[in-house]
């Protein structure tokens, strides 16, 4: 296996002297890839990622509920406590955001703007699947480059509420039921346990709060608001955005 | 010569003896500083110290952090002082372009994403630079736009970054925001509730603190006062030591 990973340095290219000659052994099996953040050291810890995030989406018998939690952090430090993690794309098109926050925010900008062409010339709006596919198609292609987004995109088209999964990894997966980010082991925890295809529309969008506010509660980079969307054939609406200490005290009284 | 060394069969490097090291371009400093905005009902407030500095040595201390873009907005930007002339020119240019191909001002809103994707081109080989973007909205309410280095913004009431940030956000946020004051009006929904005197006095007192305990945040405080009718900059002294 080592063999085939075999790296030798172009002689004076990396060190002189001494050091040459222990080139070899000191990186036998450790190709050197190129790693754009190595070219600016100290850079990565500064640009507000959303490493600590929770998102959702599922489909249900109504449609398509959609929610997140606000936070921001670098490292320890809370850089913000109102962030817009769901991306307004079009009247029929949300995206989630995980990941880095600029990476995810800007790509999902050029999504909106590559859906409003493909509407002008095709006379007709795009597919979820469709739309999902150009930007796969991007993070596919910048694989390597040190992208990080983790991203459902959801709305509805012809076929129906749709929901894809993309991910800078290059990875575009349908299904019912996401949840992406820091937190999500959490939200699933109480998602799964909740979840029917035939929940109304009111017990559906109490459970996507609820199963933020169970990951903000547990989860340190998760937090903020908790905000909900739903989306039905006649586009998404913004169903509500609430403080996670206002939830608590509500749930804490619904238990006693 | 007893032969107390352990017996050495493979190349291992001897202990002392320094593995390949590379040198490398490093075209980054931190320069250090704190800029601060603040939207309210009917003007915006930005506010910079004019310190520069590099690790432990003071470059400047009448390095303006302000750049007046329009004639009702103005960015603040912290960071790398070399990457925070090339942006500010940059945009400048954009700017004047902009102008003489619809002959109007660009809109704060329209700067703010242009600001963001300027940033963003830079992804791989970022601006190391922190910005706030101030001015006032179509309708006469002031607004701020903060950013990451690398162009995620988002419009909020009230913003500081640069060295000062973790001493002043948290009372910002209690102020402005109202945080954990249960009995306290909520402020409105795009700007703060206080008027420009109130608004002034918490971001002087908040600069005067940081220059306290902030190495990197002194020597002088300029605040812009952004109305409809353009742009007033006063100056305060803040500590020198």
């Amino acid at each position: 296996m080592a063999s085939a990973l075999d790296y030798t340095l172009p002689v004076g290219a990396h060190g002189t002297g001494a050091a040459d000659r222990l080139a070899p052994q000191l990186l036998d099996a450790a190709p050197m890839l190129p790693d754009p953040s190595e070219r600016c050291p100290g850079v990565e810890k500064h640009v507000r990622m959303l490493h600590g995030t929770t998102t959702l989406a599922f489909k249900y018998q109504g449609g398509v509920v959609v929610a997140v939690d606000s936070r921001a952090s670098a490292g320890a430090y809370i850089a913000s406590q109102t962030v817009k993690k769901v991306i307004e794309i079009n009247p029929f098109l949300l995206g989630t955001m995980a990941g880095g926050a600029a990476d995810c925010s800007y790509w999902e900008r050029y999504l909106g703007m590559r859906c409003r062409m493909f509407e002008l010339d095709q006379k007709k709006r795009i597919s979820v699947a469709a739309a999902s596919k150009i930007l796969s198609n991007i993070t596919h292609s910048y694989k390597g480059y040190g992208l990080s987004m983790g991203t459902m995109i959801c709305g509805w088209d012809e076929s129906g509420p749709q929901i894809y999964y993309v991910d800078s990894d290059g990875d575009r997966l349908h299904h019912h039921l996401f949840s992406v980010g820091s937190g999500s082991t959490f939200a699933y925890g109480v998602l799964d346990t909740g979840y029917r295809y035939d929940l109304t529309k009111d017990e559906a969008l109490a459970l996507a709060q609820r199963s933020i506010f169970a990951a903000t509660y547990r989860d340190a980079y998760s937090g903020g608001t908790v905000r909900v969307y739903h989306i039905d054939q006649k586009g998404w609406q913004r169903m509500s955005e609430t403080d996670s200490m206002e939830l608590y005290f509500k749930f804490r009284q619904e238990k006693a | 010569m007893s032969c107390t060394e352990p017996l050495r069969l493979s190349a291992a490097p001897k202990a002392g003896v320094r593995g390949p090291h590379e040198r490398r371009f490093n075209p980054y400093d931190h320069n250090g500083g704190t800029v601060l905005a603040v939207a309210g009902t009917n003007f915006a407030i930005v506010a910079g110290d004019t310190r520069m500095s590099s690790g432990f040595n003071i470059l400047s201390r009448n390095q303006s952090k302000l750049l007046q873009l329009t004639a009702t907005t103005v960015l603040a930007t912290g960071g790398f002082r070399g990457d925070v002339s090339t942006l500010q020119k940059l945009l400048k240019a954009k700017l004047v372009e902009y102008e003489h191909k619809h002959g109007e001002p660009m809109k704060v809103h329209a700067i703010a994403q242009m600001l963001a994707n300027t940033l963003y081109g830079r992804r791989f080989f970022p601006y190391y630079t922190w910005n706030i973007l101030s001015g006032m909205d179509e309708n006469g309410v002031g607004c701020v736009y903060s950013y990451d280095p690398v162009g995620n913004y988002e419009r909020v009431r009230v913003n500081v970054t640069g060295s000062g940030e973790p001493l002043i956000q948290p009372l910002l946020d209690n102020q402005f925001e109202r945080q954990h004051q249960q009995l306290a009006s909520k402020p409105p929904p795009l700007s703060v509730g206080q008027d420009l005197a109130e608004a002034t006095a918490i971001v002087k007192d908040a600069f005067y603190s940081a220059g306290e305990r902030d190495i990197y945040t002194g020597d002088t405080m300029e605040v812009c006062v952004i109305t409809k009718d353009g742009v007033k900059l006063e100056s305060f002294e803040l500590n020198v030591d």
